[in-house]
Formats: structure tokens, sequence, C-alpha cells
């Protein structure tokens, strides 16, 4: 018997039992919908947290103040802010390209008859760079700013639209926590964060115009760098890291009073969680084909008894063990690759469904779909074994007389 | 005349059940010949073997002990796959109750043993339409075995026997569920496969009249052979 007519007869068989065939292959769709559900949306995290991270700038680098110990952020660790002093020598430590100093802090800053409190940043000109980010309408910050501590600002997007709708922001006033400052360019607009902050939601301005006229402190919270090189990060963290420890007396043995943290750090951790949630939901796809592959088991037992009279007229006809053998196995992996079938094509719509209302981009997990096939084959044959050979060992007589 | 080596041979043949107290001798030393072309019914009491030696016969079974050879070969030395095709192409069988797979129309039934001989879907449908004009169901090779008669379920059933040309028929009370017209039909049908084509046919029967059509007529008792009468149209021949 040929392998055509062997699938046309399993096929057959199947279609005369619907109902009970879908139910039975419901543990496979689950499993394999879970598989593809988890592929779709981890590919769809790992997609958009990637264009977020390199979003923040290529070969960045941020110092911070605090025990490197403490995870992301810190700051109330006691240890002493940097000096200008420390930013200078920083500047000129090998590998490191760029170089700003960056001080903020949620101020209310005003325009016309609107407030509103965001995210004000002091920074050096070299900041926008360091980013990767440009402005779209006006000028950038320049040194001349930076010299002469000028009131000029820069504003993103959602400031923008907050305070001046219909108005020119361009060389409009924006008055920052009471200091006048002329707006001098638009920020391009850059998107939520990695962990959901609004980007745009910022003004820039002169490191030394904040620090003079704002914060009445020149002590530094937060350096950013880049390396010359994306191969050179390693290398240009090493050299930071020994020269601030010089500079802030740090023991040899003793643990680091700063932190310089890589961005792709973030991508690790992220990275982490998914991978544990990738095993927790490969543990439930698994359970599911599991319990699929027995349903498929069991139902097909169910047939063999059932049909036992047909495999003895089959076997009287001229059919070989054999053929029997493979007439069950093909039709318990035709029910399970049913399920496979279906379970890819919910697992896809769930995906789908799960980024738009996740808000992350939709992936089609490509090389998941033919996994998650062979996987559903894998089960009809593993559970399609034991019944079929069962079968193929029937007696023609016995077969013929069962009642 | 004949072949020297007999179609189908018993020698010794015992077919038992069980074992201890329980045992059933359903064939008991059963010494038999059966030679190309021949037409034989068998008869004899319930339970006295004839199902059991039919099935032996066909290769549904095998003898416990003693010989069954089929022009000479010895069957209890094939191998299960030899036995399957000899069960494919060599013997065709009707049964009491049809035995055709339900919910498969008449021509897939009779073009299952087709399938296993391996033939092309074109040529199964040929040969088993062909099978069933020759059953007189021509017109009838869409239809279940659920709308069709008990007659017709046999003529089916009949056409799948024949549909892969096999040398032997062996009938199991072919007309056992059907009433006397009908039987009467079956059995023209059965004994021009005989006359017609050659085919050596053995023919289990509870019906006297449906023995008649055969020339040679054996009665089972208890799992041996009581009688074995060759009719010659004129009157009956002892032979053992
Ligand atoms: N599978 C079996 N297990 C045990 N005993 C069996 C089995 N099959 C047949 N027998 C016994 O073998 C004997 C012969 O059975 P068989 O079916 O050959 O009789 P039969 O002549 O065809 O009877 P009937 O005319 O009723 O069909 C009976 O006594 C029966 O009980
Ligand atoms: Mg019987």
């Amino acid at each position: 018997m040929n392998a055509r007519s062997t699938a046309t007869v399993a096929m057959a068989a199947l279609l005369r039992n619907r109902l009970r065939s879908l139910l039975t292959v419901l543990g496979v769709v689950i499993g394999v919908a879970a598989v593809l559900t988890m592929e779709a949306l981890g590919q769809g995290a790992t997609a958009y947290i990637g264009s977020t991270i390199s979003g923040m700038g290529s070969n960045m680098l941020m110092i911070v103040p605090g025990s490197p110990s403490h995870r992301m952020g810190g700051g109330a660790t006691g240890a002493p802010l940097f000096t200008l002093a420390d930013v200078e020598s920083l500047r000129n430590a090998r590998d490191v390209g760029l170089l700003s100093s960056v001080s903020q802090r949620s101020l209310r800053v005003v325009a016309g008859g609107l407030n509103r409190t965001t995210l004000v940043s002091g920074t050096s000109p070299e900041y926008l760079d360091i980013r990767s980010w440009g402005v779209t309408r006006g000028r950038r910050l320049t040194r001349e700013d930076e010299r002469q501590a000028a009131q000029v600002c820069l504003i993103g997007q959602t400031v923008k639209n907050a305070l001046f709708s219909d108005a020119e922001p361009l060389g409009a006033e924006l008055r920052v926590h009471g200091v006048s400052c002329r707006v001098v360019g638009e920020l391009e607009a850059k998107g939520a964060s990695a962990f959901g902050m609004d980007q745009d939601d910022v003004v820039f301005m002169p490191f030394t115009t904040f620090t003079r006229r704002i914060t009445g402190s020149d002590r530094v919270a937060l350096v950013v760098v880049s390396a010359t090189e994306p191969d050179r990060i390693d290398d240009a963290r090493d050299h930071l890291q020994a020269i601030l420890r010089a500079r802030r007396h740090v023991l040899p043995g003793e643990e680091d009073d700063f932190a310089v943290r890589d961005p792709r750090e973030i991508q690790a951790v992220l990275d982490q969680v998914t991978g544990v949630l990738t095993l927790f939901l490969l543990g439930v796809a698994g359970i599911s084909l599991l319990v699929g592959g027995i349903g498929i088991m069991n139902i097909m037992l169910v047939s063999v008894t059932e049909r036992t009279r047909e495999i003895g007229v089959r076997l009287a006809v001229g059919a070989r063990a054999g053929d029997i053998l493979t007439q069950f196995l093909v039709e318990a992996m035709v029910l399970s690759a049913v399920g496979g079938v279906v379970g890819i094509g919910l697992g896809l719509v769930g995906g789908w469904g799960l980024a738009r209302a996740l808000s992350l981009p939709f992936v089609v997990p490509v090389s998941a779909v033919p996994v998650a096939f062979g996987v559903s084959l894998l089960v009809g044959v593993l559970f399609g074994v034991f019944p079929a050979r069962k079968a193929a060992r029937l007696n023609p007589l016995a077969a013929l007389r069962f009642e | 005349m004949g072949s020297v080596e007999p179609l189908l041979h018993f020698r010794h043949v015992s077919r038992e059940y069980g074992e201890g107290d329980g045992l059933v001798r359903a064939l008991d030393d059963v010494d038999l010949e059966i030679r190309h072309g021949e037409f034989v019914a068998i008869t004899g009491a319930s339970g006295s073997g004839k199902s059991t030696a039919v099935s032996i016969l066909g290769c549904l079974d095998l003898p416990t002990r003693g010989d069954y050879l089929i022009e000479g070969h010895a069957v209890q030395s094939l191998r299960p796959e030899v036995l399957a095709a000899l069960r494919n192409a060599k013997f065709g069988f009707i049964f009491q109750s049809y035995n055709l797979l339900p919910r498969t129309s008449a021509l897939d039934n009779v073009a299952l043993p087709l399938l296993y001989a391996g033939v092309g879907a074109n040529e199964r449908e040929e040969r088993a339409l062909e099978a069933l004009v020759t059953v007189g169901l021509g017109t009838r090779s869409d239809a279940r075995p659920n709308q069709l008669s008990g007659g017709q379920q046999q003529r089916v059933a009949i056409a799948r026997a024949l549909v892969n040309h096999p040398e032997v028929i062996l009938a199991d009370e072919p007309t056992g569920n059907l009433d006397s017209r009908t039987s009467t039909e079956i059995m023209h049908l059965i004994s021009s496969l005989n006359t017609e084509r050659g085919i050596t046919v053995v023919m289990v029967t509870h019906d006297a009249k449906c023995a008649e059509y055969a020339r040679r007529q054996l009665v089972f008792r208890d799992g041996k052979i009581l009688s074995d009468q060759v009719s010659n149209g004129a009157g009956a021949t002892v032979r053992a």
C-alpha cells in the first residue's frame, strides 16, 4: 500500500469522527499554541528592547556614584558625587570618545499660560551625539552656550505639544524653575524607553546654566561617555574605572564607590527574565503535549478496539501486519499534525493579539513554526506506536470474530 | 487427471483451543485433499469444525498439529507476509455476515484487496467496477453497506472476493442470513464462478438445497470428516 492511499484511508477514518478527533487533539493544540505565542511574544519583546537600547546611543557607558552592586540607579548610597575635575580627567581616558556631564531634575516649566512638570537636564554639547539624538528644528547646544552659561534650551516633542500646541516654540521663552530660557531647538521624537518612560518629555539646557542658575552645585551625578569603537567599550570601561578609583582613593581590594554601567546590561537582565518565562511556558507546553499525546493514545486504543472487525477484514483480504501498523500510525500522526496546524494558527493569532495588547511589535516566529509542527508529528508517532502495534498484532480470525 | 499435488491438502490436521480440562478439539486429525476446479460443500452440526476448517484453508488460522499444504508447500513454514499475500491473491472470502467496511462505498469495499495488492488508484476503480458489474451491482457502486439489502451486501462481498482473480473462493454460510429466493440467486452466482471461471469453491452451508450445487459434499462431525461424497448428477458416489 503506498503512502498516498495510506494517508487517504487515515484521513477518511478521522473525518468520520470529526468532533472526537478535534477534542482529542486539544492538548496538542494548546501545547503548540503556547509554544508559538511564547515565541512570538519573546521575539517581539527582544526586538522592541533591542531597538530601544540601540536608541540610547551606540558605544555608550554611564558613570554614576555609588557601589556597582546596587543594581540600576542606586543614588542614596552616600558615595560622593563627581567633581568637575573628575570629569575633566575622564575626558582624557583612553578609548573614550565623547563625554558629557549630566545633571537632572524634575522641574516645573512654564510657557505662555501653560505649565508642565518635566525632566530637565543640564548636559554638555556632546550629549546628543553620544545618544545619536538629533534636533528636527532649530539648533543644538554649543560650546559657546556652555562657556557663557547661556539661557537657552532644547525641548522634546511631548513638551512642545503640551506647551506650544499652535504657537512657534523656536525663539519663545520658557521659564524653567523661574529661570527664563530661550527655546533654540526641538528634539527628534524618541518614543518610550525600555522601561516605558517617555523620552520626549524632556528639556535640555547647558550644564553650566543648569548648575549655576538652578541647582547651585557643580557636582555631577551622571557622566555619559561613548567609546571610540564598539569593540573598545570594555577597554574604555576599564580605563574609566582605573582613573576614578585613583581620584576617589579607592583602596586596592576595596569595591568601587561608583559604577560604570553599560546599557547592554539591561538587555542581559531582560534576556534573563525572558529566559525564565520561556522555560516556564515550555514546561506548560510540554505538559499539554504530554496530555495531548496521552489523549491521542487513548483515542487510538478506542479506535483499534472499535475497528477490530475492520482490521480482521483488511487482514483477510491481504493486508500485512505492516500495513495495519502504518495505517494506525499515520492516523495518529495526521491527528496530531492537524492539532499542530490548528495550534500554530491559534498561537500566531494569540501572539498577535497579546503583542497588540502590550503594544509590542508582532514578530512571526518563523523558526518556531516548523519546530512546532515537527514536535506535533513526533507526539503522534510516540503515542501512536503502542495502539498501532496492538492493531497490527491482531490475529486475523480472532479480529474477524470480534464482537 | 489433475496435477500430482492437490491444490489444498490437510495432512492429519488438528486445531485445538484451550488446554487441560477446557481443551476443545475443533478439528481432530483431519485428512483432506481439494483439487483445482472442485466445488466442495461442507455441512455438519453446529460446532463440528466447519468454520475452523475453512479458516485454516484460507490461512486466517493455522493448525495446531499436522500439516496444511498449498500446492505442496507447508503453510506453517511461510512467513506472515507470504500468508498475507496468499490471502490477497489466492483466496477470496465470503462470510455469512458479509463483513463489509461500514461507511465505505461498495466500490471502495470491493477495491480493498487491490489496495493491498499495490494496484494503482485508477486500475483499482476500474477492476472494482468490473467486479460489481459481474455480480449485477454496477449501478450501486456508490452505495454504502447500510443502503443495501442483505442480498446486495453479499453480492458486494462476492465482488470483493473476486476482484483479485483468486484461485479459490472460501464461503462460510454465504446464504445463512438470506431468504430462500435471495439464497438461490447467490448460489447461482457462486456456482457460476466455479463452472464458468473454473474457480475452486469451498462452501460451508446448513442448507441441503445449497449443498446440492456442489459436486462434492463433506459432512463434518466432532471435528472429523464423517462422509465425503461426489455427486455426478445421476447419483452420489461414496468416497469415504
Ligand atoms: N476461539 C475459540 N476458542 C475456543 N473454542 C473455539 C474457538 N473457536 C471455535 N471454537 C470451538 O471449536 C469448535 C468448532 O467451531 P466452528 O466454529 O468451527 O464450528 P462450526 O462447525 O463452524 O459451527 P457453526 O455451524 O455453528 O458455525 C466449537 O466447539 C467451538 O466452540
Ligand atoms: Mg461456522
